[in-house]
């Protein structure tokens, strides 16, 4: 008889556990999200007070704004980083020589900012873009300092996806009689083009959950920032943790975090279906 | 030609000088919370900052900042969420590579991809909503008075930070697994070992380093968590042994204080902030070290 390895026991239990973990967050936020969803759109339909209100008020919660804030901060942190990121990635992939001290510290210091924890990217835009460069409490001052946060992040994956580009593809580029920029431009970067978006939306997905980095620099007030280089605007998140934090608003709360969730599910799931892509053109 | 040349070595620069951004950015993030921050250590004393262990700012009088209970609130739900994530996710990593068929791996990678992506903000609205009301309950159920607790504490934020630094320790101890030569299992299992035997006592000592880097990445993840530690941690900022009840960590001590915070005190906060990040400077530099050990 086959006895029961105690050490294959535990590592099922542990696979099991990692799972259950992440069914069980997802399946009871949407379970006590969705029903009030439901209701806020009833509302919205019936013109009482709803989440889904064109206008902020204390009234009903809404998070339109926020998600309106959410979307500029997206375009703009996005744009900026992924132009710096994708040079960067491809300076150190292409132009870089091999064992260049230089490239070492790019990558240490790529590697540190990673590894910076979001609060620390929430007090340093409150000290240098709010207060020192003098753009106040405005949402440009909470997509500057998110575009920092993503940078290594963009910069990361456009690297695997260069290096994943066949060394042939060069070689047939320059042999043909193009030109290095050329090569990178019209071989290259199509090549990757897939890895390079998933590490895209993958930033975008860190920019949507992002709060600790938000909460002193784009700041909390409720409204649209149409002026985002002067007026400040809360993002989805931080709506969330205004809602769960003033307490008054439990349900509607659920419902925010429901719709976040699946945001982020979906952003996940599109990144990993590009990444697969990626592999699969192999 | 020689044209042609000139304009290609110009977009080198150019790149160049994008990609020393990060370094500008690293050096700019440093000059500015060392600016700001070291006056204030300076102005409150580097030891009695460090080493006090009242903080009461809003003294006016005689106001006092010691964060020394924050940075043992850091340190202590730190340990617990590596108590708790670590075993969970080396566990699972060699489950992902060693037990897993092929199928369910391409069900479970995407899961653990997800775990990643959940923003913290949910993470800690679920241990708002269902881990402290569990774990006060559980505990209150005892009727033992040294068991009471209102669910904020240190047990709750390590139990939810472990949950948190799951993916960050499976993820790498799943590259450092895979990163063993095939050879060292497939000898030892010629020598007549069990797959358990192989897994645990052949690849998994030649995977040490690897795992030990995710546990430092999972330290650094922990430490500087703020948003899903402020809702389940309680935040008092005070010392204490008891796990079940409530701690502030430096993190939520930014957080919670900086909307209200002027003068010293804000200085205060910032300077909070700076001991942080020397901290995770630390975790970086322990990182990269072990990292380097892993290349060799």
């Amino acid at each position: 008889m086959k006895k029961l390895n105690p050490l294959k026991f535990l590592v099922y239990a542990a696979a099991f556990f990692t799972i259950a973990v992440v069914v069980y967050i997802i399946g009871y936020i949407l379970y006590k999200g969705a029903p009030q969803i439901v209701t806020e759109i009833s509302n919205y339909m019936q013109g009482e007070y709803s989440l889904f209100d064109y206008k902020y008020s204390s009234k009903n919660v809404s998070l339109v704004p926020s998600v309106i804030n959410t979307l500029i901060m997206i375009v703009i942190s996005l744009g900026i980083s992924t132009v710096l990121g994708v040079s960067t990635a491809i300076y150190l992939v292409e132009y870089a020589k091999t064992g260049n001290k230089f490239v070492e510290i790019i990558r240490i210091t790529s590697e540190t900012l990673s590894g910076i924890p979001s609060i620390i990217y929430g007090l340093f835009g409150m000290i240098f873009f709010v207060t020192y460069v003098g753009l106040g409490f405005s949402l440009i001052s909470g997509i500057l300092t998110v575009a920092i946060m993503i940078l290594p992040l963009i910069i990361r994956s456009t690297e695997e996806a260069l290096k994943a580009v066949p060394m042939s593809y060069r070689e047939a580029s320059f042999g043909l009689g193009a030109a290095k920029l050329r090569t990178i431009w019209v071989i290259i970067l199509p090549s990757a083009m897939n890895g390079v978006l998933a590490g895209i939306i993958l930033a975008i997905g860190r920019v949507i959950g992002e709060t600790a980095a938000l909460l002193y620099t784009s700041g909390t007030t409720t409204q649209v920032a149409t002026n985002f280089m002067e007026s400040g605007g809360r993002t989805l998140s931080v709506h969330m943790y205004m809602l769960t934090s003033e307490g008054t608003h439990f349900e509607q709360a659920y419902a925010t975090a429901a719709i976040l969730l699946l945001v982020v599910v979906l952003i996940n799931a599109l990144s990993y279906v590009l990444a697969k892509r990626l592999t699969k053109g192999r | 030609m020689l044209r042609e040349k000139g304009k290609e070595r110009i977009y080198e620069i150019f790149f160049l000088l994008i990609a020393s951004l990060s370094i500008v950015c690293v050096l700019v993030i440093c000059v500015f919370l060392f600016g700001q921050g070291i006056p204030a250590m300076q102005k409150i004393g580097l030891f009695d900052f460090l080493t006090g262990t009242t903080w009461n700012p809003a003294n006016e009088s005689n106001p006092s900042f010691g964060i020394f209970p924050m940075i043992l609130g850091s340190i202590y739900i730190t340990a617990g969420a590596i108590i708790v994530g670590v075993p969970i996710g080396v566990l699972t990593a060699i489950f992902m590579t060693k037990y897993c068929p092929d199928h369910f791996y391409k069900f479970l990678k995407p899961v653990v991809d997800l775990m990643a992506g959940i923003p913290s903000i949910i993470y800690g609205f679920f241990g708002m909503t269902v881990m402290v009301p569990f774990i006060r309950d559980f505990f209150n159920g005892f009727g033992i008075k040294a068991l009471q607790t209102n669910g904020l504490s240190i047990f709750t934020a390590s139990l939810l930070l472990g949950f948190m630094i799951l993916p960050t320790v499976i993820n790498l101890s799943e590259s450092a697994i895979r990163a063993v030569p095939d050879f060292y299992y497939e000898g030892s299992r010629a020598l007549g070992a069990t797959h358990e035997k192989a897994v645990f006592q052949v690849v998994l000592p030649a995977a040490k380093s690897g795992v030990l880097a995710s546990v430092v990445l999972g330290i650094g993840r922990a430490i500087g968590e703020t948003m899903a530690v402020i809702m389940v941690a309680g935040n008092q900022a005070r010392i204490t042994t008891n796990i079940l009840s409530g701690i502030r960590t430096l993190t939520a001590n930014v957080v919670i204080e900086m909307a209200y915070a002027a003068d010293l005190h804000k200085e205060a906060l910032i300077a909070t902030g700076v001991v942080l990040f020397v901290f995770i400077l630390i975790i970086n530099l322990c990182f990269s070290i072990v990292k380097r050990k892993v290349g060799n």
